[in-house]
């Protein structure tokens, strides 16, 4: 495991927690998350992962604890620097979350349009679009609309849409979830070129195995809403703990 | 004691329903001054609305029109009134029935859509897709579909008025050989700006109330696919409420005008 000791974190995480009425969904979660690395957060259904991932980005409102993304606090961060942080936080949905109504060209440009303050006013946004296409290998979709994709596609599209503000971290909410095996390893190693090209640090939520072994620099397995193990998927994958052995079985 | 206690928990709910449509309400006025102006799609939404129901709108106006003469013109006959036919549709229809008619035809067609296809985007995350990406998502979806229903429902109850006047000439034409020149200059006559402006303003009233309530429902839909089809029938049972108070409102306002 690498020695983060005197590196900061980009993301920092501390005793979160979160209830729906009695259900303690997240109960002191916690973790860090440093540049470059791709950390798995592992757990069964249910288990608070995707809430998590939610709250990092202002999405849900935690009960009580701390985000800290990139040195600003999340808890009273104003409209505007919030805007600001989710130019640098690119979200991948577990549905893919395409806007129906749009063509393949217009999702990727609806983002771009609104954050002048990174990129200025561009006039033609044609390149972009090219460029984020070409990283999920899916150029001649451009004018294609969502319903006339496949499962798989729509995942790169939507991926693409993510990269395509070249944000610093990429949260990504169960990835291959709903994808066949061949589609789902395309994703990932997909995944796995984007971090090695762009440089990002991704969280991974998952509850896919091959997911794990091949993306992972470290995991986190989330059990009752607390971190239960922490390690390398090498680590964890060894352990003798019956709760932890159950998820790489 | 259960029915009473099932009673008030329908009435507390209803209750706090009330008050998140008033905050709904009340976001909207403070975010329709704030930049960005989504004007693209405002004009969109308003292109949209406009034709999906131009043809519904033309069709039930011209059926009310045709009906409304042919049902009224025996008994004013009776009486000898039947030149006053042109005069009494086009009052009826300007004042009331065109407003009120076409607003609840759009409240079937305009504000289900509404709700439906909002309620689709927050089921499958669009709505959040839309809010980590840095667009306000209020702004987007909902301040220019209001916008854009507040707009159009008064120029679609225009077109809906001067179809069904025609549907009435066309009775007249054929019952009693009156001809486009003089059934329009007893139209023109009769009608006054005391006629026309309450119910302009009134249709600007229903076209704001079938924008915001689809898009209350739409936007707070829960419960997965199934909330969807929830959200657009609510939106639509809670706009004909709606639409019936605002026009009980509007007739009483406009009574104390006319006593002044």
């Amino acid at each position: 495991m690498m020695q983060k000791k005197n590196i900061k974190p980009i993301i920092e995480v501390k005793d979160l927690h979160k209830s729906y009425g009695t259900n303690h969904v997240l109960d002191g979660f916690h973790l860090d998350l440093y540049e470059g690395e791709n950390l798995v957060v592992m757990g069964k259904s249910g288990s608070g992962k995707s809430v998590m991932i939610k709250c990092l980005i202002g999405l849900e409102q935690p009960d009580s604890g701390s985000i800290i993304i990139m040195d600003k606090n999340m808890n009273d961060i104003h409209r505007e620097d919030l805007d600001e942080i989710r130019t640098e936080v690119g979200f991948l949905f577990q549905g893919s979350a395409l806007y129906d109504s749009m063509s393949v060209r217009e999702n990727l440009e609806f983002p771009l349009r609104r954050h002048t303050k990174k990129f200025g006013v561009i006039e033609d946004t044609t390149p972009l679009v090219m460029e984020a296409l070409e990283n999920v290998g899916l150029e001649n979709t451009i004018n294609l609309m969502p319903n006339e994709l496949s499962g798989g596609m729509k995942r790169r599209i939507a991926l693409a849409r993510t990269l395509i503000l070249k944000p610093k971290i990429i949260l990504y909410d169960e990835p291959t979830t709903g994808l066949d095996p061949i589609t789902s390893k395309e994703i990932i190693m997909l995944m796995k070129s984007i971090q090695e090209k762009y440089k990002t640090s991704s969280i991974i939520i998952t509850h896919d195995i091959d997911c794990a072994r091949v993306i992972a620099n470290r995991m986190i397995l989330l059990i009752d809403g607390i971190n239960y193990a922490e390690g390398t998927f090498a680590e964890l994958s060894a352990s003798k703990d019956p709760k932890i052995e159950a998820f790489f079985k | 004691m259960n029915m009473i206690s099932k009673f008030i928990e329908s009435l507390k709910s209803f209750l706090i329903e009330i008050g998140e449509l008033s905050y709904f309400t009340g976001k909207f006025f403070v975010e329709v001054f704030k930049r960005p102006f989504e004007f693209k799609e405002f004009i969109r939404q308003c292109y949209y609305m406009g034709n999906r129901s131009l043809l519904l709108v033309g069709v039930t106006g011209f059926i009310i029109g045709l009906v409304f003469t042919l049902q009224s013109r025996p008994t004013l006959e009776e009486f000898g009134a039947a030149s006053w036919i042109p005069s009494m549709v086009s009052v009826s229809l300007i004042r009331e029935i065109g407003p009120i008619i076409t607003a609840l035809i759009c409240a079937g067609r305009i504000g289900s859509g509404i709700g439906a296809e909002l309620g689709s985007m927050r089921v499958t995350e669009q709505i959040d897709a839309m809010e980590v990406s840095g667009t306000n998502p209020y702004k987007y979806l909902v301040v220019t579909r209001v916008l854009a229903t507040t707009l159009m429902l008064p120029l679609l109850v225009f077109f809906g008025d001067v179809i069904g006047i025609y549907g009435s000439y066309l009775v007249e034409n054929l019952k009693a050989d009156v001809s486009l020149t003089l059934y329009i200059n007893q139209v023109i006559n009769i009608l006054e700006f005391s006629d026309v402006i309450p119910s302009t303003i009134k249709s600007f009233f229903f076209g704001f109330a079938i924008g915001i309530v689809g898009c209350f429902k739409g936007y707070n839909c829960k419960k997965g696919t199934a909330g969807v089809g929830k959200a657009a029938n609510e939106a639509v049972v809670f706009i004909s409420m709606l639409l019936f108070i605002i026009d009980f409102i509007a007739v009483f306002v406009t009574n104390i005008f006319y006593d002044l």
